[in-house]
């Protein structure tokens, strides 16, 4: 194995669901339906790097996430922490639980309702056997909620009195409490009004830089992940169809899915208007994805080969991996994205700026 | 505020208050503004701000919350529709104003096919038989983009995906030709691919059958690919009205600009958060009630309490230093 393995290696991870609620089909001895929630996501972190996580819903990006933190059991595939599988009967679990943390995306329904702050800290410290003695752990809240921005008088409360950034702050504290290497953050500012949002995207921004934390941060919302993440790797049908830092993703996207999600954010600026549908089409049945590339029966640059030979996600530029046959190659034409808002009198003007 | 000769639909002063034993919370406090022909209206606003208490006072649709209109007036077409009663106003509905809701998980319902679920509108207010208001909901669907309507208008629900189910939502609410579309956050739930599906139908369908739209959301992005005129909403009263190009070059109030600062930019700058919360509106606090939380907030703001007023072309603000803000 690698003398320096990264922080955190996922290889070839598989995750499948059987379809519920199929009583009939069984007992004749019928095959479950199988849902391929992520199909062989291959991965790896860095110690303080964070990678964004993005797709539509049902793309298999929470249900990635949860592998990661060990609440789903891998279909197949590994998931490696510096270097010791995660799952199966290693002792080395349990560490491992504690360095990789979790932070879900509804401050509503995340936090026990009948306990107090200080309770929830308090169990979380206690389980993992972090601080001895009750002086040290009344300490230990007072610190951490200060860390997220709370003030301590507050501790007694129950989550209720919160409001959802507050709670969010919470849960961030909960997450730190056992100081943690990794925090899969699944959505964690989507149920949060915008100027709230900055304030929980600044606070993971401040701590990642304070505590040297490797954060994955899953969002449907690229202009959120693009703020935070170092990398982002974008999914499609359970599959990652482009991974690249986030900046070269932004300006030349690889993937035409990628592209497509892009343009699809309604810009802030109503001078530039956008006039054509960004992507036509929803996603296909995920029990029955395409043959093929998963993308191709929405793709407008889909040729013979993409509905018959999968592509491989490989690198087609410095550190940009596409799965795509013709990454890259969107005719310049759908990079004008934007085009000038037309006056009142000209608002019947359609199609794209050639 | 005059109320132009061409605005379908104009609030007044309508103020619309919760009760609970021993709590009032005034959800909206004295909201005016005017909604004028086939024009997309945006009312945007953080959650609580009560920006659905308004388009819910509209066609008194509180779905059993403890809501009930205290004062104002809702003209639509000259008729006072604060004033008319329940039977009269049931007519209204869905024939002359339609309304989508944010969750197109719930809205329908799961019992019933979605043909029949489109028809029924069809057969109540426009008189339709049977077969005419099958033909004429299968054409709906179509409009609305739902592919194969034919044979889809015989799904339940739970067939269609939530992009789908939001483009029957508006071919229920569209089925009476409605001359005002009420959308209250119609694509909060979805996807952006799909949320641009959506606001690009509901462009499409407001210069086809020349609808007005009033499009409720927190999304100023939403706002800016979208509406043609924007009232900004805070803790129940309207801050600043003005023409969207007009709101988003300069904005008049520092509760806008402050949203628009707390936005994710392209040239990947810090995000700048609006310090503290929304106030609770049982007990606001005096003054302009963005003064809390406001960095331009001298001791006027206090104790002034502005109304919204119009302070360039079609622009008001109920900011009482818009003239100093840099």
């Amino acid at each position: 194995m690698n003398s320096n393995p990264p922080l955190l290696e996922v290889r070839s991870l598989r995750k499948s669901f059987e379809a519920s609620g199929r009583p009939f089909v069984r007992f004749v001895g019928g095959r479950p339906r199988l849902l391929q929630a992520v199909r062989d996501v291959s991965l790896s972190l860095e110690a303080g790097e964070t990678l964004g996580l993005v797709g539509e819903s049902g793309c298999g990006k929470s249900s990635l996430g949860r592998c990661i933190v060990g609440l789903y059991p891998p279909t197949a595939g590994e998931i490696l922490y510096r270097g010791t599988p995660l799952h199966g009967n290693t002792g080395g679990h349990r560490t491992a639980s504690r360095r990789i943390q979790m932070i879900f995306q509804d401050p509503y329904a995340s936090l026990n309702p009948r306990l107090s702050v200080e309770a929830a800290l308090t169990e979380v410290l206690r389980v993992h056997d972090l601080v001895k003695g009750k002086g040290e752990i009344r300490e230990r809240v007072d610190q951490l909620l200060l860390t997220v921005g709370l003030s301590p008088s507050l501790k007694a409360q129950l989550p209720h009195a919160f409001s959802g950034g507050q709670r969010q702050r919470i849960s961030i504290a909960r997450a730190l409490a056992v100081e943690p290497e990794i925090i899969v953050a699944d959505e964690p500012v989507s149920a949060l009004d915008v100027s709230i949002q900055a304030q929980i995207v600044n606070l993971f921004i401040e701590l990642r830089e304070r505590f040297g934390l490797a954060y994955i941060f899953i969002a449907h919302d690229l202009s959120v992940v693009r703020h935070i993440s170092n990398r982002i790797a974008v999914m499609y049908l359970g599959q990652i169809v482009e991974m690249a830092p986030s900046k070269g993703l932004f300006r030349e996207p690889g993937h035409p899915y990628t592209r497509s999600l892009l343009s699809a954010i309604p810009k802030p600026d109503p001078e530039h208007r956008r006039r054509v549908v960004s992507l036509e089409g929803e996603l296909p049945d995920p029990y029955a994805p395409p043959s093929g590339c998963s993308f191709s029966t929405r793709c407008p640059i889909a040729v013979e080969r993409c509905r018959t030979v999968m592509p491989e996600l490989k690198e087609h530029r410095a550190r940009r991996e596409v799965r795509c046959h013709r990454a890259f190659e969107l005719p310049a034409s759908t990079t004008c994205r934007y085009q000038k808002a037309p006056t009142a009198s000209s608002s019947t003007t359609r199609g794209r700026k050639s | 505020m005059i109320a132009p000769a061409n605005s379908i639909l104009s609030i007044r002063d309508l103020v619309t208050v919760f009760e609970t034993p021993g709590r009032r919370v005034v959800a909206v406090d004295g909201v005016s503004f005017d909604i004028g022909k086939a024009q997309m209206f945006g009312l945007v606003g953080e959650s609580g701000c009560g920006k659905t208490a308004t388009c819910r006072s509209i066609l008194r649709l509180f779905s059993g919350a403890p809501a009930r209109i205290l004062a104002g007036s809702i003209l639509y077409n000259g008729i006072d529709l604060a004033q008319m009663d329940e039977h009269r106003l049931s007519d209204i509905r869905g024939a002359e104003i339609g309304m989508i809701f944010q969750d197109p998980m719930t809205s329908l319902n799961p019992t019933m096919r979605i043909g029949k679920q489109i028809a029924e509108g069809l057969r109540r207010h426009r008189g339709l038989g049977r077969r005419q208001a099958r033909q004429a909901a299968i054409d709906l669907l179509g409009t609305v983009g739902v592919p194969r309507p034919a044979t889809r208008f015989d799904d339940y629900p739970h067939q269609f995906s939530g992009g789908m189910r939001q483009r029957v939502l508006i071919a229920i609410a569209l089925a009476c030709r409605p001359r005002l579309l009420i959308a209250d956050e119609p694509t909060t739930a979805l996807d952006v691919t799909i949320q641009d599906q959506i606001l690009r139908l509901l462009l499409r369908l407001k210069d086809e059958f020349s609808m007005s739209v009033l499009l409720v959301t927190h999304d100023l992005g939403v706002v800016a690919q979208t509406c043609d005129r924007v009232a900004v909403m805070y803790a129940g009263r309207i801050v600043e009205a003005a023409n969207t190009q007009a709101l988003f070059k300069r904005s008049l109030h520092p509760y806008t600009r402050a949203l628009l600062a707390s936005l994710p930019r392209d040239d990947g700058q810090a995000l700048t958060p609006i310090g503290g919360a929304p106030p609770d509106l049982a007990v606001p606090p005096a003054g302009c009630r963005f003064h809390p939380r406001c960095r331009y907030a001298v001791d006027a703001c206090r104790s002034a309490d502005k109304v919204l007023a119009t302070v360039a072309d079609g622009h008001a603000t109920g900011c009482i230093r818009f003239d100093v803000l840099p």
